[in-house]
């Protein structure tokens, strides 16, 4: 016998489900009057500095078929790349947005400020990126992953060197698509399958 | 920042992505490994709400959807419960959602076309802000099971769906609460995605008569454990220690 550790277990997940827009934006169920609004319609507001881009894209199931009910978040820093909270953050940047999948397209759009670079533990630098969190029917614990930018020198972005097989990396890359506009697709099986994250 | 990185998701102790059981999951669970990596900043931080964001009926399903002062339809119940992290501390201030089929198991979502009639009163979604001891309580009606295509005759226990954010985005967590002593639990192929019993027993509420009001409502518990962050005196060693 040892003695117990005094820590916890994280609660286990469990999948979002179809209906996940009631909770969490409700709009887009078809409940209105809950709330003012949905939470998230936006992570920049009136003011925000830097450059306003707009990425679009689908995310893709191991048949190619798009995800019409899939719910995502995206978190970033601002154009100086410091998070909302730190210490002269941009106050225009939430930072935070969630959106949904087209019902009819499986279409995402997300407009935001480009984020800046970030620094890391250890005097690395992160090269600018969004975090996205997806969650779905079928989607048993929400998938982490980054949006990166294909204008950008991603060459020394610490998780992006890590990843073992190269051309794996190019999923983490969103393409340019004329003026501040990017294409980013997420293909959650098959080829080209996305490069999820566990951190 | 003040803290260290977060504590590694134990994996095995989650819902396994790919679950034949659970159709859905087939096509859209990914096949190559995670990139598994320490946390970093992106993760570390995240985005909070205050309580300004909150209406007065916000935590109360019972009468936030009323087009006419009625309550919804079905049997009062009181959710509650604390928000932890592994390390037994409480997370104030952090906003919890949920959403949930009416009494009769029928959503209100364009989606849903059960047989079970929609409740005029009765919308589906709440949300509260954790208090400074990581507490949450909702008013609610208890959710209908319901049956759902995936295998010939599968049913959902009765269940609400949470969803909680932390203070990291790296925290971010959906689940499900179940009741005590639904013999749908047992049977169900999303419960079972979860290969440890032990933890699929934990988003099982009891009934906790502690919390229940006479002639008005029963109550059911419910704690929520959210990813921990180290902290330990060696964290700020210099480059190569
Ligand atoms: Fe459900």
């Amino acid at each position: 016998m040892v003695q117990p550790l005094d820590t916890l277990i994280e609660t286990p997940s469990q999948t979002a489900g179809p209906y996940v827009h009631i909770g969490c934006i409700p709009s887009f169920a078809g409940v209105e009057g809950v709330y003012p609004q949905d939470l998230g319609t936006s992570p920049i507001a009136e003011g925000a500095q830097g450059q306003i881009i707009t990425i679009t894209g689908s995310i893709y199931d191991g048949t190619g078929w798009a995800l019409r009910d899939a719910m995502i978040e995206a978190w970033q820093a601002d154009a100086a790349g410091r998070f909302p909270g730190q210490d002269g953050a941009d106050p225009a940047v939430s930072g935070f947005c969630r959106f949904a999948a087209d019902k009819d397209s499986g279409l995402f759009t997300l407009r935001t400020v480009k984020p800046g670079a970030t620094p890391a533990r250890g005097g690395a630098v992160q090269a600018p990126h969004i975090s996205l969190w997806i969650v779905a029917r079928g989607i048993n614990i929400g998938l982490q992953t980054r949006i990166y930018f294909g204008d950008e020198d991603n060459s020394n972005d610490p998780l992006l060197s890590r990843i073992e097989q190269r051309p794996r990396a190019e999923t983490l890359i969103a393409k340019p698509d004329g003026e501040g506009q990017y294409r980013f697709d997420i293909r959650l099986q098959g080829d080209g399958e996305t490069v999820f994250l566990d951190l | 920042m003040a803290d260290g990185p977060l504590m590694p998701r134990r994996r095995d102790m989650h819902p396994v992505p790919f679950d034949p059981d659970y159709k859905t999951s087939i096509s859209r669970s990914p096949r190559w490994p995670l990139l598994s990596m320490e946390s970093t900043p992106s993760e570390e931080t995240g985005p909070r709400f205050g309580a300004s964001l909150l209406g007065p009926l916000d935590n109360n399903l019972i009468m936030n959807y009323s087009a006419d002062g009625s309550p919804a339809i079905g049997e009062r119940i009181l959710m509650h419960g604390r928000v932890l992290d592994e390390m037994g501390r409480p997370v104030p201030e952090t906003l919890i959602e949920i959403w949930q089929a009416n009494a009769g198991g029928r959503y209100r979502h364009v989606k849903d076309g059960y047989l079970a009639p929609l409740d005029p009163n009765f919308g589906g979604c709440g949300r509260t802000i954790t208090d400074a001891e990581g507490r949450y309580q909702f008013l609610t009606i208890r959710p209908g099971a319901y049956p759902w295509p995936n295998r010939a005759n599968d049913w959902r226990p009765m269940h609400i769906h949470i969803s909680v954010f932390g203070h990291a985005f790296g925290q971010r967590l959906i689940t499900q609460m179940y009741f005590e002593g639904d013999p749908l639990i047992a049977r169900c192929p999303i419960a079972a995605t979860i290969k440890d019993r032990g933890q699929l027993e934990r988003l099982v509420a009891p009934l906790d008569m502690s919390h229940a009001r006479p002639l008005d409502f029963l109550a059911y518990k419910f704690d929520i454990v959210l990813r921990g962050r180290r902290q330990t005196m060696f964290e700020n060693k210099p480059e190569g220690m």
